[in-house]
């Protein structure tokens, strides 16, 4: 395998982005990320984004963002439906090719001009369950009522992990919803949206972006003191229909974690892309997490979670620290679909 | 206005016919004809709703099978606002129903007025539509099954 490296990131997130397109949201963003690094899009090789038309509603809308990047002189470039962190991975596998040895990744969502769970419920079967429109927190909230039922989390660990959240989020200037003094039982308190689910289980909803400059081998080394090494990277799928899978578990996480090698040694933390606190438990047990790891140090997806971007923006969490010098191993994860049926674990090592 | 998100009305849609084919077609044909069916899985389980293939493996599946028309509550919620899309415009209960005869649940509507009358491991019934056109929606919901 080619050693490849996160070497620069840029994010942004609030709560409604106004006044502004997606390309003007971008435009800084990926400046940022190659200037960091001394690049123009003329020294990079492969140029990947994730987005969702629906949220656009126009095919073909990524197009128009290519305009944040610069497609003159013509540029080798690709695009998924789908979270930046599979865009990521698009990257990797180009760069594992050894054709070119640098990447741009960015990816972005701006959903507060429509509604989110009318996009989200478009994803479910077209035949089965999209007709009923079913709000994707309430169908997270039939995951949550079995995890609870199982006896596998309780109330109140679910608000431990809301609580844990906001407290970390609050040294992010990217969170959306953060707070110093919020207690588990603040949030017991509140009424449940999707019973079992309070709105403190559920992701904050925001808008915003996120870029990413991967690099290989020695170029990494050339561009950034301190690269974040991708050691692993795995994308894994479970079954589609809701009622065919054990929805207390995510097979797929804990398939992609160890295939990413998480376990092969400490981690100083992880970057968790959970849009519920109920899945969020879930996760840390797929990937076998113990106290010594520090969850979601950024607040995680629970406190901002841009659609399309929530999964890069884990990835650019944990390099950021890696890079920054004050973690030396972190795993990155993004989900896609319902109730985590699709699950990306990426596993960073500074040296 | 400054703050609001600029806003432009636009209607999605997707101009096409789909044909449903021989397993979901059976299904919602039986939902016209008020058959609930799932279908027999390698291991001889039942999966409703059903699909052609074997989740696990990608096995065709071929064998269906009638179910229900009553079933168990595994999990519900509540929801409080409707989607103005979906078929129904009051509150209502969201079920994973595992009709008797299957293996795995399906989601649908629970009628009743308050998450008060919603419990795992509670027995409800299938409640049909006035007019059925084969559709998920034949289907008006589930109503609590009083014990026979």
């Amino acid at each position: 395998m080619r050693e490849v490296a996160v070497v620069a990131t840029a994010s942004r997130q609030v709560p409604v982005l106004t006044g502004t397109t997606e390309v003007q949201l971008m435009v800084p963003l990926i400046e940022s990320a190659r200037a960091a690094v001394g690049l123009t899009q003329e020294d990079i090789g492969f140029t990947c984004s994730g987005s969702s038309d629906f949220l656009a509603g126009q095919a073909f809308s990524f197009v128009h963002t290519l305009d944040a990047v610069g497609a003159v002189p013509p540029i080798s470039e690709s695009h998924v439906e789908m979270d930046g962190a599979f865009a990521l991975y698009e990257a990797w596998v180009k760069l594992q090719i050894g054709e070119v040895d640098t990447a741009l990744v960015y990816s972005y969502g701006k959903s507060s001009p429509g509604s989110l769970r009318d996009v989200l419920a478009l994803q479910l079967d077209p035949y089965y369950l999209a007709p009923l429109w079913p709000p994707a927190d309430a169908v997270a909230a039939l995951q949550a009522r079995l995890l609870l039922e199982s006896g596998a989390a309780s109330p109140e660990e679910l608000a431990g992990i809301a609580v844990r959240s906001q407290h970390h989020a609050a040294a992010n200037p990217n969170a959306v919803r953060s707070s110093t003094d919020v207690t588990v039982g603040d949030v017991l308190a509140e009424a449940p949206v999707a019973d079992p689910l309070r709105p403190s289980d559920l992701a904050a909803e925001a808008d915003g972006g996120c870029a990413v400059v991967l690099a290989a081998g020695d170029r990494a080394s050339d561009l950034c003191e301190r690269p974040a090494w991708i050691r692993g990277i795995d994308h894994r799928i479970d079954a589609h229909a809701l009622g065919v899978r054990d929805l207390t578990r995510a097979p797929s996480a804990a398939l992609a974690a160890s295939r990413a090698g998480a376990g092969g040694d400490r981690l100083d933390l992880v970057e968790l892309h959970s849009p519920t606190t109920s899945q969020e438990a879930i996760l840390v047990r797929e990937i076998g997490l113990d106290d010594t790891t520090v969850v979601n140090p950024s607040g995680g997806a629970l406190a901002g979670c841009t659609l399309m971007a929530a999964g890069l923006m884990r990835i650019a969490e944990a390099a950021d620290r890696i890079t920054g010098g004050t973690a030396d191993r972190a795993l990155a994860h993004a989900t896609s679909g319902p109730c985590l049926q699709q699950n990306l674990v990426c596993v960073l090592e500074g040296a | 206005m400054a703050d609001a998100p600029l806003r432009a009305d636009l209607i999605l849609e997707y101009p096409f016919s789909r044909t449903t084919g021989p397993v979901i077609g059976a299904f919602l044909t039986g939902l016209r004809e008020g058959v609930l069916l799932g279908i027999r899985r390698a291991d001889g389980t039942v999966m409703v709703p059903p699909a052609e293939y074997e989740p696990d493996t990608g096995e065709s599946l071929s064998e269906l099978v009638e179910v229900g028309p009553a079933g168990e509550v595994v999990s519900w919620t509540w929801v409080d606002s409707p989607r103005p899309q979906s078929p129904w415009d009051r509150p209502h209960g969201l079920a994973l129903v595992r009709l008797d005869g299957a293996d795995t649940p399906m989601l649908h509507g629970v009628l009743v007025d308050s998450p008060d009358e919603l419990a795992t491991g509670m027995r409800v019934e299938v409640v049909w539509s006035d007019e059925r056109e084969g559709h998920i929606a034949d289907i008006a919901g589930f109503v609590p099954k009083e014990p026979s």
